[in-house]
């Protein structure tokens, strides 16, 4: 069974929402990243999304663009992406992490290489955001083990829903407005209404994200959907704290997302 | 193989085009596709397409022999398209026309558009204008400094000019911007893409927009040559007014096609903007093609001495005629280039624009050791005058 398929059975069962934070490899330095995945998980997240930065994010808010930009002053690769997550691994083989990012780099190093790599590093899934199913390497992805995530979008017919449905594995992660990453335009009512759409369709745990920016959206959102995403409003905060108060700035955050999760589910 | 077919259904060329965007924006593109598709079928609004460039445009643009500049490089009769006599002054609005169009047959009330040079800027603020729609522009940062006349035509026109800060502050961050615009507000807005690039359908509309272009060439060569070319040549960044001329010309299998790319400093210098010719298929602003990128997969920052043909990426179409060895393409550097403006300047009073002087540079090596009885056809895609700042800048003058 995937990390994420059992991680997803495990809390269901404890009755408890997926806290999905995100942060960019390699944002604000290459040598933070895997200390803060570590603070994270400490401070209550359950699987974590990793951007892999990309000179082109064209999916991503002006939040993400700067951290991507930040990462790849230091000339961060995926190369490098990976080699964090296998660091990552050498303490914890719980949490599923999830890589983020854009098809060219990936492209460049090839599918089968990347699977082959990422797999051993202990990537659990891949979310690759200009990857439509159409396009998807699930097959190559789940030869190595790999969860292929895809995007539900507000505009997502039934009829491709089906297709995501087939293709996709580990979760599907609903964006939860019309726009790109950290947008502040976010319906809730109708994200709310879409999601029981999704699940006839689809098997799969639901995860919400896009827009999401403080603890009292994160608990309404935890109402119907199993899991919440969070990148924006993370990656304003590492930018805006002393890198020595980066950690405990995470903690806070976190920490107090976790709590109002923990205590908004019936 | 009937290269005339493509793209298939999946909008591919070969291996290249496709659909890679964000799920926001496939619903979009699924609408736009099949609207495209009714429209091409409808005799009234291919009518309509037709009258606009007529009697708006000035089309059919003519066909020139550049004689005095023929008989100077001693070879070859060299012809040139005059799509620099379009209003606006480029083939650009060709293509904004189309889309303009089929945008208000879609009952959309706001489009937008990603500029380099600022011409497909001016050509979307425009039919924006001549429309009745909104407008906004995104330009990167940088060329809104360096092509500050185009901003201000932009304005006058009644368009909003957005600096991208993002990036490169070039056009490829125009290109992410606008598609974020465009996610954003995809419901009641129309994207003006203005190369024959990003997801399909793009290159094939911009392509079937354009290739009015050598349309218009197939019959009026003939009249005034008395027979087609022995090659076509045209500057390729994106691709659209390359693609435009070559594309009727496919079929004529005796007519080699040519496209030029910026060969900036030089091919060896690495600061150039030919992707064909020096970069590698991947996958950027929704498409497969070649593209400028390090051996990580980044897209890498390009150089050219014109903003137009600035950009990392080649539609997917050219890759495709590169690959089956239908068309050739080559670089010309901005020395080259710059040599045979100033030749246009001086024998045929012509200024043409830099990007189309890319075009002239080819010719300027391949007429010489042509027959006099030989033809060249050139696509003279646009008019200099916007680069007057830029070229007297080269020769140490201020103005």
């Amino acid at each position: 069974m995937s990390r994420l398929k059992q991680t997803f059975a495990e809390l269901k069962a404890r009755k408890r929402v997926a806290l999905v934070p995100y942060i960019t490899a390699g944002d604000p330095n290459p040598q933070m990243t895997v200390a803060m995945m570590h603070q994270l998980v400490a401070s209550g997240a359950d699987v974590l999304e990793l951007g892999v930065p990309f000179s082109d994010p064209m999916a991503d808010g002006p939040a993400i663009q700067r951290a991507t930009e930040r990462a790849l002053a230091h000339g961060v690769s995926l190369r490098q992406v990976l080699d964090m997550v296998a660091g990552f691994r050498q303490q914890d083989s719980h949490t599923p992490v999830v890589l983020m990012g854009y098809a060219n780099p990936v492209e460049r190093m090839g599918y089968e290489t990347f699977a082959g790599l990422a797999s051993v590093a202990g990537v659990d899934g891949v979310l690759l955001v200009d990857i439509p199913p159409e396009e998807a390497p699930h097959d190559i992805m789940a030869v190595h083990g790999l969860d292929m995530i895809f995007l539900l979008s507000p505009t997502t017919t039934g009829q491709r829903m089906q297709l995501i449905a087939q293709r996709a594995s580990g979760f599907v992660y609903y964006v939860s407005l019309k726009g790109v990453t950290g947008s502040n335009q976010m319906d809730l009512n109708e994200v709310e209404a879409r999601v029981p759409v999704i699940r006839n369709l689809c098997r799969l745990p639901v995860g919400v994200g896009f827009g999401i920016r403080d603890a009292e959206t994160a608990q309404r959102i935890a109402r119907f959907a199993d899991a919440v995403v969070i990148g924006s409003r993370i990656i304003e905060m590492i930018e805006q704290s002393p890198s020595d108060q980066i950690l405990t700035r995470l903690d806070e955050f976190v920490g107090g997302i976790r709590s109002a999760l923990d205590a908004g589910k019936p | 193989m009937h290269l005339t077919k493509f793209p298939d259904e999946h909008g591919r060329f070969g291996p290249y085009g496709g659909i890679f965007v964000a799920e926001t924006l496939m619903a979009a593109l699924d609408e736009l596709r099949d609207e495209y598709e009714r429209a091409r079928q409808d005799t009234q609004f291919m009518a309509e397409f037709h009258h606009e460039l007529r009697h708006y445009v000035g089309r059919p643009s003519p066909v020139y022999h550049a004689r005095r500049w023929s008989e100077l490089l001693g070879g070859a009769q060299i012809y040139l398209k005059r799509e620099d006599l379009n209003h606006t002054g480029a083939h650009k609005i060709n293509n904004t026309i189309g889309q303009a169009l089929l945008a208000r047959r879609m009952g959309k009330k706001r489009v937008i558009a990603e500029t380099g040079a600022g011409q497909h800027g001016v050509a979307t603020a425009t039919v924006a204008a001549r429309y009745g729609m909104a407008c906004v522009v995104y330009m990167g940062a940088d060329d809104v400094v360096r092509q500050s006349p185009n901003v201000y035509r932009m304005k006058l026109l009644g368009a909003n000019v957005v600096p991208v800060s993002s990036g490169s502050r070039t056009l490829k961050d125009a290109l992410n911007e606008a598609m974020r615009d465009w996610v954003t507000h995809v419901a009641d807005t129309f994207y003006i893409l203005g190369t024959a690039a990003g997801p399909h359908p793009y290159p094939m509309m911009v392509r079937d927009f354009q290739s009015v272009i050598g349309m218009e060439c197939l019959t009026q060569m003939p009249e005034l040559a008395g027979r087609q070319p022995d090659a076509v040549i045209a500057c390729v960044g994106g691709g659209s007014n390359a693609i435009g001329i070559f594309h009727p010309y496919l079929s004529y299998e005796h007519v080699r096609l040519i496209g030029v790319e910026a060969g900036g400093d030089g091919l060896n210098s690495g600061r150039h903007a030919a992707p064909l010719s020096a970069g590698r298929p991947g996958v950027l602003h929704g498409f497969r093609s070649y593209l400028m990128q390090d051996e990580n997969g980044q897209i890498i920052e390009t150089h050219s001495v014109s903003a137009g043909l600035d950009y990392p990426g080649v539609g997917p179409e050219h890759a495709w005629l590169k690959d089956t060895g239908r068309a050739e393409y080559v670089a010309a550097t901005d020395d080259e280039a710059m040599r045979a403006f100033h030749d246009l300047c001086r024998y045929e009073g012509i200024i043409p624009a830099l990007e189309s002087s890319h075009a002239l540079a080819h010719a300027v090596k391949l007429a010489p050791a042509m027959d006099k009885d030989q033809i060249l056809l050139v696509n003279l895609s646009g008019r200099g005058d916007k680069d007057i700042n830029t070229v007297a800048q080269l020769a140490g003058i201020t103005l």
